[in-house]
């Protein structure tokens, strides 16, 4: 009888995993849309569009600099470890200038950004779903998504391009200096065969990424938080989940726009 | 004819979470310019009945009218629309962090203008915010702190003053002494019925504070397990003659009324 059930039981919790799943990705399509539903409907609430843009783009400047400059540097120094084994080291600006602009730039500042914003977004919507105060927004004839989700989506979509463009001319410096004071390249040839190398696509499809990233950092910050429950300890996991969630997103949708435009 | 039509009718509310049925059957009417307060121990659903009306919560079953119209089977704009004449006060005033105490008072004044409300500026709406403030006994200057800089008995004036600054017609109270001490208690409650006399508003006030539910109310109700168990006037809480009410509003262990463990 157990031998009989216990596979029973197996299949039955595979089953009811696959549609809490399912579940879960239809009400987070519906906390998108609808949230994004609102951009057509007035009135749309600037101040906190420009206040979550500043968050995105001003205030994550610093960690996205840092962390693209850094990239850019290690990059130099291990493709010229890996291509001078092969003769091919004049690659080497190659190489920097593909893997920023096409991934390291996005990828790096979407995680970076994920951390940052989305945990804050996450953390303050979560509180104010905990406090009454998003219940109070609905009884001050305010509809809390349109006042606190599409101002939000709206800017992570817009601002992360941004950041990617300050992140791509970071991570290409930081190859250049590399590539010039410590491997002995030529700074004329280098820059010349990075603008030789890099093609217009390869930059618009980095920002593309990026907006897609800005979205999804801001929808998972603003879903969890949104429905947070059971205060302190519930902000707390929603703010987790919100990074963590973004993080995977961001990487499963970069293997999917690379596939889509990159892939021959 | 118009004259008898309750401001606020509840014919057979009902709320169930799961298997808990948290509003079972309620029927409840609440007279224009009168003050309801319900009584009824922590769970028993008065939170809840308050956001059933506020539009917060979609009850399973049951009417609630507002001036003889059904706001449940309105379309969601005339819901809301309903719903605008409706202020409130929560328990732990829910002011936006975000902003400053002025913005929380004048949020619902600028959220309508030019939306069903009179257009106003931001300026005009910092001038009168500031009129509320004074109106609940607070300094204008307050108006330019932050509310974690204010103290709970602050927070729950500045509570109020949000609540009634767009001069609403229904006014809600969630526990509004939960956390002060008597005197401010006494003080916020001395607000409520200033304002709510003043505005000649509708209100109803949840609470299990008795000396509170007697200073606010003109009746009172008593919610036990999902249903009205009483109604009658506040002034006749502590001798009501109901074994559950008699029990509650006077703090006893033993009575009708078991103390509910969670299995």
């Amino acid at each position: 009888m157990n031998a009989l059930t216990r596979p029973a039981r197996l299949v039955e919790a595979i089953g009811r995993g696959v549609l809490d799943t399912v579940r879960a990705a239809g009400r987070l399509a519906l906390f998108a849309l609808a949230g994004l539903s609102h951009l057509l409907r007035p009135p749309f609430y600037w101040r906190n569009f420009v206040s979550a843009f500043g968050e995105f783009a001003f205030f994550s400047l610093p960690v996205v600099a840092l962390t693209a400059v850094f990239s850019g540097m290690v990059i130099a120094l291990q493709s010229f470890t890996g291509f001078s084994r092969f003769n091919a080291q004049s690659a080497v600006a190659d190489i920097v200038v593909l893997s920023v602009v096409r991934e390291l730039g996005p990828v790096l500042a979407g995680l970076m950004v994920a951390g940052r914003v989305g945990a804050a977004m996450a953390a303050e919507i979560g509180t104010m779903r905990v406090t009454d105060q998003i219940d109070a927004l609905g009884t001050l004839s305010t509809n809390p998504m349109k006042y606190l989700v599409t101002p939000r989506l709206l800017a992570g979509a817009l601002a992360l391009p941004l950041l990617v463009v300050v992140a791509d001319i970071l991570g290409v410096l930081g190859g250049f200096v590399v590539s010039v004071v410590k491997l002995g390249f030529a700074p004329e040839a280098y820059v010349m065969n990075t603008l030789a190398f890099v093609q217009p696509m390869d930059v618009i499809v980095g920002l593309a990424k990026a907006a897609v990233f800005g979205f999804l950092i801001a929808l998972m910050g603003c879903y969890n938080g949104y429905n947070s429950k059971g205060g302190a300890e519930g902000v707390g996991g929603s703010t987790t989940a919100s990074v963590v969630a973004a993080s995977i997103l961001i990487l499963c949708f970069d293997y999917v726009l690379t596939e889509m435009f990159f892939s021959r | 004819m118009s004259a008898a039509l309750p401001k606020i009718r509840i014919r057979g509310l009902c709320k169930s979470f799961g298997e808990k049925r948290v509003l079972d059957g309620i029927d409840l009417d609440v007279e224009a310019g009168t003050s309801t307060v319900v009584i009824g121990g922590s769970g028993s659903g008065k939170s809840v009945l308050l956001r059933c009306i506020l539009g917060l919560i979609q009850p399973d079953a049951g009417t609630i009218e507002i001036d003889g119209v059904d706001v449940l089977r309105q379309p969601r704009r005339e819901q809301e629309r309903q719903r605008e004449k409706i202020g409130m006060l929560f328990q732990n005033a829910a002011l936006f962090d975000s902003l400053l105490v002025w913005e929380n008072v004048a949020f619902g004044l600028l959220a309508r203008s030019g939306r069903g409300g009179p257009r106003i500026r931001r300026s005009d709406a910092r001038e009168r915010a500031g009129e509320v403030l004074a109106q609940v006994g607070l300094d204008p200057s307050v108006g330019d702190l932050a509310p974690s800089e204010l103290s709970g008995g602050m927070q729950k004036r500045v509570g109020l003053a949000r609540a009634i600054a767009a001069r609403p017609e229904i006014l809600f109270f969630d526990e509004p002494t939960t956390g002060l001490d008597p005197i401010m208690g006494a003080v916020i409650d001395g607000l409520i019925v200033e304002c709510v006399r003043g505005l000649g508003s509708t209100a109803i006030a949840i609470t299990h504070d008795m000396p509170s539910a007697r200073r606010i109310g003109d009746r009172a109700a008593m919610l036990y397990r999902g249903q009205l168990v009483w109604q009658g006037p506040a002034a006749s809480l502590l001798d009501s003659g109901n074994a559950m009410v008699d029990q509650f509003t006077h703090g006893r262990r033993e009575g009708p009324i078991g103390m509910e463990l969670r299995r």
